[in-house]
């Protein structure tokens, strides 16, 4: 190699370092910095504001509580086990005893912790999300195809939207009580209530963007298609589908972005499992530990609706053909 | 001449508007032969679009029809193929998936997957897009798409090749590739053709016959012309012929001095309106015209 190619080598490493460096300060230094700055000012000002459950707590107090939670989940888990296998040992005593012995092993009822909450509201969420995107997209579909059956829904769907899911919920609720009804139940009635609450505010975006996305397909790709005299079905599938996937993305997007939020609020309103709960059991409880344990929960429900819109734009960049679709 | 295989007869197109009927075509009678290669010219907006969709199915004639072996044209389909102007490939599917949708739409059952596998490959490579058939239409170039665009509407086998301005946005060296396989595909196929074009010396390379239109509202055939040139042409050699030269200029009188508008019938500041509009337009005719879209009231 002569001393030229490596001075270029040299020169163009520096080069590549120097954009690597302003891309590092951009997309890492700047939100740490960032963050960072935010910490400060609330470690600063939260002890000035004294409520009557003592100052507020500061970045430092939360992870302390934080950290409590961790430990209390861990007890639990420990208490949960030891129980079985109590009961494991003791039916093998029974067993030994007297081989035609009825066993049986009750499930541990402990406190759930805040762990086991945020379980709860993430497999609600999930539940009453795909349950309505499930009903939303082909009622999207088949709206934006037949201008018949949009006019039909259309109204509907207008008078629906501005809803506050968290109006529906006493109806909701008052209808599973009186509809759900069996001996050995799936799910449990609070469940059901929370899943359909947020189904319920999950439809409209979806059918709305669905059907928006179904009527945008180009006037070329139709005739297109009339051309090759394709059936419903090749239609449906080849040309609307594929066209309409951002569209629909787009409005599941909003859909579990509402549905989380809602989802807090009808927890705490109707006293169901999850992290909603948890936050108005702690408001109730009024120790001195609860508005860092509250604050903790804020954290995490803010980095769970985050990590769920993130997984919607995973999966769309799976599904959707055009791969240029910037995370945003 | 064989038997009329293509009878256009009577058409009127009537568009509606929020000013009422807008009549873009009248009385539009055509008669084209089986295997003849027809080109329709005319300035911007004055219903060549509206005629080819009409064949194609597309839009439906107010008044008048279509004939296709003694058959009225009322849906589109595949035996009226169309390759249209901004080539309308999935973007979705790569070219040879492009080309699999119309072909298993039409040859399914008919053919055996190999045969579809070797129909579609054999269709791709008479347009010489064998190499990047694996490509999607994000990933080649203009004219490569508007060749994939041709694959797929000759993939159908159809009875009618319908083009509706097919080379109007690529450049003159790439256009000039196109039409040369065109002809050639037409000399191995001897499909019927239909191609609504700008480009006068196009029109003359390519065509039996030249259809000429008269401006709109209610364009109609302003004149045919007969292109006696024997085939296979060659673009250089042909450009130095009498004939040649002479349909060329024929063509060109009939867009710049008649432009088939019937001025006496025409009241004075609406002649005046007209002069600049057929200026304007008659920049469209030669070389590069920017790709025209339907809609503009020419
Ligand atoms: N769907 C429609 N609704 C209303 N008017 C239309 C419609 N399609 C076409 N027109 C009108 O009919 C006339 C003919 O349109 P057409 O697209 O056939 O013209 P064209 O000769 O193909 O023009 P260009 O050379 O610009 O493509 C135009 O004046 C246009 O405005
Ligand atoms: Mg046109």
């Amino acid at each position: 190699m002569s001393t030229e190619t490596v001075d270029n080598a040299t020169k163009m490493f520096e080069f590549f370092a120097r954009i690597n460096a302003k891309q590092l300060v951009q997309s890492l230094v700047i939100p740490i910095v960032g963050v960072g700055i935010f910490l400060m000012l609330w470690g600063l000002l939260a002890p000035k504001v004294v409520t009557s459950l003592g100052a507020v707590p500061g970045p430092s107090q939360v992870y302390a509580q934080f950290q409590t939670l961790v430990e209390e989940h861990k007890e639990e888990r420990v208490k949960e086990t030891a129980f079985y296998e109590r009961q494991e040992k003791r039916n093998a005593k029974k067993l030994a005893e007297n081989p035609d012995a009825k066993t049986k092993i009750r499930p541990y009822t402990g406190n759930p912790t805040f762990f086991d909450q945020i379980g709860t509201s993430v497999f609600t969420v999930m539940a009453g999300f795909i349950l309505a995107s499930v009903i939303a997209i082909p009622i999207g579909i088949v709206a934006g195809l037949s201008k018949t059956v949009y006019a039909a829904i259309n109204p509907l769907v207008q008078i629906f939207k501005p809803v506050s899911p968290l109006a529906w919920l006493p109806i909701v609720t008052m209808i599973v009580s009186a509809t759900y009804v069996t001996n050995d139940p799936m799910f449990d009635k609070s469940f059901v209530n929370s899943a359909i609450t947020v189904l319920l505010c999950c439809l409209w975006p979806t059918i709305i963007s669905t059907a928006v996305g179904v009527t945008a397909v180009s006037k070329d790709l139709q005739n297109v298609s009339h051309v090759l005299r394709l059936n419903w079905w090749t239609h449906v599938t080849k040309i609307v589908l594929p066209s309409a996937i951002p569209m629909i993305f787009t409005g599941l997007r909003l859909s579990l972005g509402i549905a989380w939020m809602v989802l807090i609020a009808a927890e705490m309103l109707s006293q169901n499992p999850g992290l909603g709960k948890f936050v108005w059991d702690e408001f109730q409880n009024g120790s001195s530990n609860s508005l860092g344990r509250i604050m903790v929960a804020v954290v995490v429900i803010g980095l769970i609706g985050f990590l769920l819109d993130r997984t919607m734009l995973f999966l769309q960049s799976k599904v959707s053909w055009d791969k240029s679709v910037a995370l945003r | 001449m064989s038997i009329p295989h293509l009878e256009i007869t009577g058409v009127n197109m009537d568009f509606p508007t929020p000013k009422g009927p807008y009549r873009a075509l009248e009385n539009v009678n055509l008669k084209i032969n089986k295997g003849e290669f027809v080109s329709i010219i005319g300035h911007s907006g004055c219903g060549k679009s509206t005629v080819l969709n009409i064949v194609a199915g597309l839009y439906q004639a107010t008044a008048g029809g279509v004939i296709l072996n003694g058959q009225e044209v009322t849906v589109p389909g595949p035996e009226r193929a169309m390759v249209f102007q901004n080539h309308s490939l999935l973007p979705w599917l790569s070219s040879y998936e492009n080309v699999e949708l119309a072909v298993k739409q039409i040859f399914k059952g008919k053919k055996s997957k190999a045969e579809i596998k070797e129909w579609i490959e054999h269709n791709l490579s008479l347009v010489h897009m064998e190499h990047a058939m694996h490509k999607r239409p994000d990933e080649i170039s203009g004219g490569m798409k508007q060749r994939v665009g041709i694959a797929r509407a000759l993939a159908m086998e159809p009875e009618v090749l319908l083009l509706d301005e097919p080379f109007g946005a690529l450049d003159a060296l790439t256009r000039a590739h196109l039409q040369d396989s065109v002809m050639e595909i037409q000399a191995d196929l001897g499909n019927t053709m239909m191609m609504v074009t700008h480009d006068v010396d196009e029109a003359v390379l390519l065509s039996d016959r030249i259809v000429m239109m008269t401006n709109g509202p209610a364009a109609t055939v302003g004149e045919i012309l007969d292109v006696n040139i024997e085939r296979p042409r060659d673009r250089i050699e042909v450009s130095e012929q009498e004939t040649y030269n002479h349909c060329r200029h024929e063509v060109l009188r009939f867009l710049y001095a008649r432009h088939g508008a019937k001025e006496e019938d025409m009241p004075k500041e609406e002649k005046e309106e007209k002069a600049t509009v057929v200026k304007l337009a008659s920049s469209n005719i030669e070389g590069e015209a920017e790709p025209l879209k339907a809609g503009t009231h020419g």
